[in-house]
């Protein structure tokens, strides 16, 4: 009995600021641990090393290609088309520009800075294009004929998505009031010479 | 009567004596099965509970032995799933377990939550059994839709495709994010794999984990009932509800007997309609995964479509993001939205009993218009569903605060 009186007399009294301070020092020093520790958690979720070898830039010929015609490559998993516009086709551009969300490609993220004009490409020519809608991913359908179609009667040629009826011209560039919130993605690429293209690296010299 | 026990009973007794010095099995059963009260009113909307968490065991077992025969790869999946249907002996009737099942378990977890709404069980004091609910909502969609991905079918890869390009619609770190979730520059065989992953251990630990935490909630404030009416406010002297009877025997045979019923009709539609018109399996799933042909009409699971006909309703993607998020997240906020008296419709105004009746027609139609192909009608009249899908939660406040109501009874009513 006596022990346990003289036990309480003993103890110290509690000093809180001292307390506290070496449970908050533990606990910011807990939490940069944890973070360092969760990083590779979080990083190798990132795309593998085999994963960014796979996605190297890819070479397409071209040099047989009619007019008119399209031709579809992947690259990174993504249908890549190429698209040989006559020149009936890029006359065609600007006629609908007051029906489109962004027709002079102002949205700087849709295409590098060498694409960001009316006929979104280098070459007026040669429409480098991700077919991949903006909205949810689908692949859009090629439907180069001018003519009326059951979702645009003024239809001037261009791409449309069967999933949710996003439309795009001839250049990738969204028609307003659609699902799709911007033009198709143009991927860097660049030219080898007048018959190859090589897509995922910018031109020679440009950002 | 315990003169002649005999030296077996003895043992066994015993036995249970030193396993309960140890571990309180028995204070645990008392606590929770034998000796935990529950409303003597239950009616039929009370059986979905405890099926939901037989569903939650047959999906578990069902899977296990599933993975034995799954190979998790985009080159193998597809194939194995039909191996699993062709060749694997009962493998057909196990994978159509799990995969009905899947439809089943949402068809029995929308009718507890609609339970839910009827009778008040979300208010106070058992906000905190709504919430973990909503969540185990949340991680069952989830493992709904990791799952649908795994066995590697057209509308697995661009259902997988549409579902996580909805991130890219987070500003600024929107791309990084879905190259993230992916594992690669496209949804390839990075993502089934970690799908895998997620779909047999992640996700269904945490869904284990909530149901516990779901039923503690729950046995600590005790079950609601159709009246809404709280049991603990009348108890006998021994401190033991009035309007309560034992969970064990009352409601465990009540259950089993729904379990009789239920497993006999989850059996036809195994034994007789497991794609269910294309509406459990989509037919478009029965082709294997082409990452360069899209499906004319992507489509998910009817469970979904209701917040896929929000989703589209809206014209701009980040917004018809949010909406249906938000279309989600609401549900958290119910307990706090419903300001009436009384817990139950039945003791409800007019104006709830409607609210209730319109959302639920809301919910079901826009589930309708979700599976169709977005045509312009469906989607003006996907608008005006999702407006009324709303107008339930925003106008709740009002409603429940201002209208009529009966009064609630002293006693639960037979």
């Amino acid at each position: 009995m006596a022990d346990q009186s003289s036990l309480a007399s003993v103890e110290p009294v509690a000093d809180k600021g001292r307390r506290m301070l070496l449970l908050a020092g533990t606990g910011a020093v807990g939490a940069v641990g944890a973070g360092f520790a969760a990083w590779p958690f979080v990083a190798s979720w990132m795309p593998s090393a085999r994963a960014r070898v796979v996605g190297a830039p890819v070479e397409a010929y071209i040099g047989a290609m009619e007019p008119g015609q399209l031709v579809k490559v992947v690259w990174r998993g993504q249908t890549i088309g190429i698209l040989r516009r006559t020149e009936e086709m890029v006359d065609n551009l600007s006629k609908i520009n007051n029906q489109l969300r962004d027709p002079q490609s102002q949205v700087p993220e849709q295409q590098p800075s060498y694409a960001a004009n009316e006929h979104r490409s280098i070459r007026p020519e040669f429409l480098v294009l991700n077919l991949h809608c903006t909205h949810l991913g689908c692949v859009p359908e090629f439907l180069p004929e001018v003519g009326a179609q059951p979702f645009e009667e003024n239809w001037m040629g261009g791409f449309f998505c069967p999933c949710h009826k996003s439309k795009f011209d001839l250049a990738g560039r969204v028609y307003a009031g659609v699902p799709a919130p911007t033009n198709l993605i143009v991927p860097p690429y660049r030219f080898v010479d007048d018959e190859h293209v090589v897509i995922g690296v910018d031109p020679q010299g440009a950002a | 009567m315990s003169k002649p026990a005999s030296n077996l009973a003895r043992g066994v007794e015993s036995f249970g004596n030193w396993v309960d010095r140890r571990l309180p099995v028995s204070a645990f059963w008392k606590a929770h099965i034998s000796e935990y009260y529950a409303p003597k009113n239950f009616n039929a909307m009370y059986y979905f509970g405890s099926l939901a968490t037989l569903m939650l065991v047959l999906q578990i077992v069902t899977g296990i032995f599933l993975t034995m025969h799954y190979k998790p790869s985009a080159v193998e999946a597809f194939a194995s799933v039909e191996y699993i249907m062709r060749d694997v002996e009962w493998g057909w009737l196990i994978r159509y377990m799990h995969s009905t099942g899947a439809s089943f378990f949402f068809i029995l977890v929308y009718l507890h939550m609609f339970r839910g709404l009827m009778y008040g069980s979300y208010k106070s004091p058992r906000e905190l059994v709504w919430i973990l609910g909503v969540f185990i909502y949340l991680a069952l969609m989830a493992e709904a839709f990791l799952g649908y991905v795994l066995p590697w079918g057209q509308m697995s890869y661009w259902g997988a495709q549409v579902i996580i390009s909805l991130f890219g619609a987070v500003p600024v770190v929107g791309d990084v994010l879905v190259e993230w979730i992916r594992g690669d520059f496209f949804v390839s065989d990075a993502t089934l794999n970690r799908f895998f992953a997620l779909h047999v251990i992640a996700v269904p630990l945490a869904l284990l984990a909530l149901v516990v935490l779901h039923l503690a909630a729950l046995h600590e404030v005790g079950s609601n009932n159709p009246d809404g009416v709280e049991i603990k406010k009348n108890k006998d002297t021994q401190g033991r509800p009035l309007d309560g009877i034992p969970f064990h025997p009352y409601y465990t045979v009540k259950d089993v007997f729904g379990v009789g019923v239920f497993l006999t009709l989850f059996a036809f539609v195994i034994f007789y309609a497991p794609e269910f018109g294309g509406l459990f399996l989509e037919p478009d799933n029965f082709n294997p995964a082409d990452p360069q042909v899209t499906p004319p009409h992507i489509v998910p699971v009817w469970y979904f479509t209701p917040y896929y006909a929000i989703l589209r309703a809206v014209p701009d993607k980040l917004m018809g993001v949010i909406l249906m998020g938000a279309a989600i997240m609401v549900l958290f906020a119910l307990p706090w939205l419903d300001r009436s008296k009384v817990k139950s419709i039945r003791y409800k105004g007019l104006g709830s009993k409607i609210l209730l009746a319109v959302f639920a027609v809301a919910f079901v139609r826009l589930g309708m218009l979700g599976m169709g192909t977005g045509t312009a009608v469906e989607t003006i009249e996907s608008r005006i569903w999702t407006f009324v899908y709303f107008a339930f939660f925003i106008l709740m406040p009002f409603v429940t605060k201002y209208e009529k109501t009966k009064p609630e009874p002293e006693r639960v009513t037979k």
